[in-house]
């Protein structure tokens, strides 16, 4: 399994160095380094004697990609491409274009959006395979078709509504908890408590609809009508045969999504004020600052192999028939 | 907690941990801020986005003056109440009057011409006493030697925050900290955005900026460091000159008396060496610990948390030198409860707490719930808020009036115009032709209609550059631009469309046709208004054109590529802004000044405009004092930019506020930033409105768990059926 993971690792690195490029082409077509100094510098009285200071004080003064003045490697190593990125490919992501040292703000961002994508994660899942379970149990009834209904009428609906309309409800109309805002400790679980309410709800419907699918599957196999046979109650045939061999997919889908956990919710995390990654990235793009925003693709992609590495590895630790190879 | 709440929770575990978790929030469930704080003299607001800069050298904007205009004290202030706005002293003793000289250096009389005067002198004299906030830059050990200011790599990487510094020191405010911050304005390292600016003016800046900017680089170099550590101090600065311990001088080139304006901005703020050697030592900025997140200054606030992520807190500075409330203002302030403070010793509250909050709907939402002190009006919550009289008048709604709450509306210092590129061959140039076309669309662009449709009312048809309330601005029929609207004896009204289309064909497109090739005549509006929530803008302004026949092509584009298009030149028509920096006509009318074009000069006259005439009467005006010659001057400059319309004036908008009964002293000061001081709150009220506003509902729950039980009745028949039945 180890040269399994560590051929794995090598194919990431140009995968890895795609990412960078292709970040680098889509972020300086739409801004030049001329347009981030102006952006850093303010709108009001900016010289261009300014811009051009600012530019060369972080190193954008250089070619994107190809320097054609230089001779040699420092064609390729004399670029912003080059002289940004290799730092990344030691996990040393430097300052931001404002001054500030990304790697700190990171450390410090990922907890929040952590809480609320950890608990969402965990209830979700509980929630959404107990209704699985039972819509599963009462397949093919009236139950079956008018949870199927709901679900896909949840799933309809637009995230923002959830947020909107659970901050309106929860917050405003019966003053159960903050209606947005974040604090640290355990002050911060009632603070959590409504984002996480909201983030469980808005995946019901997709996830129990998926996960029934999942269990009606397994439950025409020939096991199930085997332990049926054998005279087991049908709840002990959902709890004990059926679900255990519905997680495989469950297990692995879920496992591809844990290393992103930490990349937080964009809308969730900024309609509450929660100080998390998902904002981080944002806010980032909306304030051209380059610095973080290759910070955060990067890391986004990293995290995203580790989760398919993960995955790989899961199965074979859930499915004995997988070896890797 | 009474019985029947008990029951209620032991009915519903979600709500039991509802109350486990919210309950100790002090007051309703739903309060975002600790307990301890109900009764506390805090006020609370918010920001929405991480303020840039709060070193004085480079803030320029609003969000970011919000807290250092708090922090630190520039010689000047604004006065709170009275209009028009008066400029009183802050740190200084008074108000510097310019001293005059010649070539040699000699004073010239007060009455001196203005080509005599080669330069002008500013001697400030600072209050004595004055003593910074207590601050780890100041902390003394036992030799009295500066304790953090010779870190070691490991203390520096024990740090986060300035509060893991322990110990902290202060000092008295000297005249040598005013002049350590001019010569930082020309540190071309620190990118002031006013350097250009006092370059011109203050005498040996320019040349001083390019002495040390070498001197940085070699230390750079020598240092391996991107931005060492480098002593101001070592350099002298030709026209700013330390006379005694409070007393300093600046000298300008020629006559500038604009310059007092500058000095009520935080660039001017006093700044202690100890700062810079503190927060430049190695390391430091790689902790996120400098003076662009950490100010350092001598206002009545400091900030004692910055979390931008999070909140910002700023919270009283012990060594503040203390000042008295105005006990003079307007007339009609002391009925509006204004002067009731009189006298009284500032600030008056303990702290703000900033929230971070992005969106708008949150905001509005605490602002009504009594979590938040005063709040804007956002187009989200406009219909809520305001209601317009009979006469047009923006009124509260009833449902906010019932809660105590007020409003309170300002035209703004700003103005939103439509430019014409006078380089454009079309809409451009001195010939009659493109003028009469000008003056034709700024006819038919009617942007009362676009007030009303897409601003909710708030703001006003500006008649000229200069918004109300600056000097040089006229009120009645005086102010009413001629060429566009007409009197009325009330409000002005704007010339009808046949007159406009009259205009379009004395231009040569009668009907909107080219006279001459019988083409139909397209224009183009440049914007960055390209997301769905502007297609309405953009058809509006489409059917305007309309009007005269005239063809607009929008072309829509990101803000970087319209920015350029800008500087280069290749825009036609477009919508631009400015907010006035300082209240007189010199900052608008600049705005039109041929040497401060975009394409030729990389200035601020967005629209290119350059006509001789207004160019020497700006030249004449800048300088003067406020007076009838002054008046005469712009009034004729005012004429001709309305004659020539490289811009269609557009309109000032209005700032529109709410804030709670408990929420004093309230009064727009568009100009001065560092008003915190004057608020006052009465936290009683404020902690009995807010429980009497958030009762916790919780019959939903037990409503919720009934429905739950009842739709599982029919499950749970059908669960026993299942299992009764034979295997099939």
């Amino acid at each position: 399994m180890m040269a399994y993971i560590v051929r794995r690792a090598l194919y990431a690195i140009p995968i890895l160095i795609g990412v960078n490029v292709f970040t680098f082409l889509l972020f300086f077509v739409v801004n030049s380094p001329d347009d981030m100094a102006r952006m850093h510098l303010g709108q009001k009285r900016v010289s261009p004697e300014a811009v051009q200071a600012w530019k060369a004080e972080r190193g954008y003064d250089r070619p994107v990609l190809y320097n054609a003045a230089a001779s040699g490697a420092e064609r390729l190593t004399d670029t912003i491409f080059f002289q940004k990125s290799l730092k990344l490919f030691k996990f040393e992501f430097g300052s931001s274009d404002s001054g500030r040292d990304i790697g700190y703000d990171i450390s410090q961002r990922m907890w929040p959006s952590l809480a609320i994508a950890l608990p969402v994660l965990l209830v979700g899942l509980l929630i959404n395979i107990t209704f699985a379970l039972l819509i599963a149990f009462f397949r093919a009834t009236y139950i079956d078709f008018w949870s199927v209904v709901l679900c896909v009428v949840m799933m309809s609906i637009s995230g923002l509504f959830y947020i909107i309309g659970g901050q309106y409800l929860v917050g405003k109309l019966l003053h159960l908890v903050p209606i947005s805002g974040y604090d640290t400790g355990l002050d911060a679980l009632k603070f959590l408590l409504l984002p996480v309410l909201i983030g469980v709800v808005q995946g019901v419907g997709a996830g129990t609809r998926w996960y029934r699918t999942l269990f009606l599957e397994e439950i025409n196999k020939d096991y199930v009508r085997t332990a049926r046979a054998k005279g087991l109650s049908e709840r002990l045939v959902l709890f004990r045969h059926v679900l255990r061999n519905a997680m495989i997919p469950i297990l692995t889908g879920v496992v591809v999504v844990l290393p992103l956990l930490f990349m937080g919710s964009l809308i969730t995390e900024s309609f509450f004020g929660i100080p998390g990654l998902g904002s981080y990235t944002i806010d980032a793009i909306n304030n051209q600052d380059f610095a973080i925003v290759r910070a955060m693709v990067f890391l986004g992609s990293v995290l995203y192999i580790l989760g398919l590495l993960l995955t790989d590895i899961s199965y074979t630790l859930v499915d004995p028939r997988v070896r890797l190879s | 907690m009474d019985f029947k709440l008990r029951g209620l929770i032991r009915l519903c575990p979600p709500a039991a941990l509802i109350l486990l978790l919210s309950g100790c929030g002090g007051g309703g469930w739903n309060n975002p801020y600790p307990a301890s704080e109900r009764e506390s003299n805090v006020l609370y607001s918010s920001f929405s986005e991480r303020p840039k800069h709060l070193d004085p050298v480079r803030s320029y904007s609003a969000n970011e003056y919000a807290f250092i205009a708090q922090v630190y004290e520039p010689p000047l202030q604004y006065h709170f109440l009275k209009r028009p706005y008066d400029l009183i002293p802050l740190a200084a003793e008074a108000v510097p009057e310019a001293i005059y000289l010649d070539a040699a250096g000699q004073p010239l009389g007060e009455h001196a011409r203005d080509a005599e005067i080669v330069f002008s002198e500013y001697q400030v004299r600072i209050r004595p006493g004055m003593r910074y906030q207590p601050h780890p830059a100041f902390a003394l050990d036992d030799r009295g030697g500066y304790r953090y200011h010779a870190l070691t790599p490991e203390q520096v990487r024990g740090a986060n925050t300035l509060t893991d510094f322990s110990a902290t020191g202060s000092r008295e405010v000297t005249a040598e900290d005013f002049v350590h911050q001019i010569k930082r304005l020309a540190a071309p390292w620190l990118h002031s955005p006013i350097a250009g600016v006092m370059g011109e003016y203050i005498v040996g800046f320019n040349e001083f900026g390019e002495r040390v900017g070498g001197a940085h680089e070699a230390r750079k170099a020598s240092s391996g460091r991107e931005q060492p550590y480098f002593d101001l101090r070592d350099h002298a600065l030709e026209g700013v000159e330390v006379i005694d311990r409070h007393r300093f001088r600046v000298r300008l080139k020629g006559k500038y008396p604009q310059f007092v304006y500058w000095l009520a901005m935080p660039f001017f703020a006093p700044m202690p060496w100890e700062a810079e050697a503190f927060y430049g030592q190695p390391g430091m900025e790689q902790r996120n610990i400098t003076l662009n997140w950490y100010p350092l200054g001598s206002g009545p606030f400091m900030l004692t948390e910055n979390n931008p992520n999070l909140r910002m807190v700023l919270a009283r500075n012990p060594n503040y030198h203390g000042e008295r409330y105005p006990a003079e203002g307007e007339a009609g302030d002391r009925a509006a409860g204004l002067l009731e403070d009189a006298g009284a010793a500032l600030p008056f509250i303990d702290r703000a707490v900033y929230s971070l909050e992005k969106e708008s709907i949150p905001y509005w939402n605490k602002f009504l719930q009594g979590y938040y002190d005063t709040s804007g009006v956002s187009s989200d919550s406009f219909d809520q808020a305001v209601r317009f009289s009979e006469q047009g008048e923006l009124g509260l709604a009833e449902a906010l009036e019932a809660k105590g709450i007020r409003l309170q509306e300002a035209v703004t210092t700003s103005i939103y115009y439509m430019g014409f590129n006078m380089g454009d061959p079309v809409v451009g140039g001195d010939a009659e032709r493109a003028r009469l076309l000008r003056r034709a669309i700024s006819i038919a662009v009617d942007f009362e209609e676009y007030i009303s449709i897409f601003n909710n009312g708030r703001g006003i048809a500006a008649q000229g550059p200069l918004p109300p309330g600056i000097f040089g601005s006229h009120e009645g029929d005086a102010a009413i631009n001629p060429y566009i609207y007409q009197a009325t004896g009330t409000t002005p009204r704007r010339r009808p469309l046949e007159q406009a289309r009259e205009l379009l064909e004395r231009a040569g497109y009668p009907g909107g046709r080219d006279a001459a090739t019988g083409k139909a005549l397209i224009l183009y509006y440049d914007t960055t208004a390209s997301g769905p929530d502007d297609k309405a803008r953009l058809n509006w302004m489409r059917k305007q054109f309309t009007k005269l026949g005239i063809q607009l092509v929008i072309r829509a584009t990101d803000y970087n590529r319209f920015q350029e298009k800008m500087r280069e030149g290749n825009a036609q028509i477009f919508m631009w802004g400015w907010n006035a920096d300082y209240p007189d006509p010199e900052n608008f009318l600049f705005l039109l000044y041929g040497p401060n074009g975009k394409v030729a000069h990389g200035g601020e006259n967005a629209a290119n405009y350059a006509n001789p005439r207004f160019d020497a009467l700006f030249e004449r005006m800048k300088n003067m004092s406020n007076g009838p010659e002054r008046q005469a001057i712009i009034d004729q400059m005012v004429e001709i930019a309305r004659r020539d319309a490289p811009w269609h004036f557009g309109f000032h908008p209005k700032a529109v506020s709410l804030f709670h009964g408990w929420y004093r002293n309230v009064k727009p000061n568009l100009m001065a930033n560092n008003t915190l001081k004057y608020k006052r709150l009465l936290p009683g009220e404020r902690a009995r409105m807010r429980t009497l506003w958030n009762p916790p509902v919780l019959w939903p729950f037990a409503l919720l768990v009934a429905l739950l039980v009842l739709s599982a009745l029919p499950a749970v028949r059908l669960y026993r059926r299942h299992e009764r039945s034979a295997a099939r």
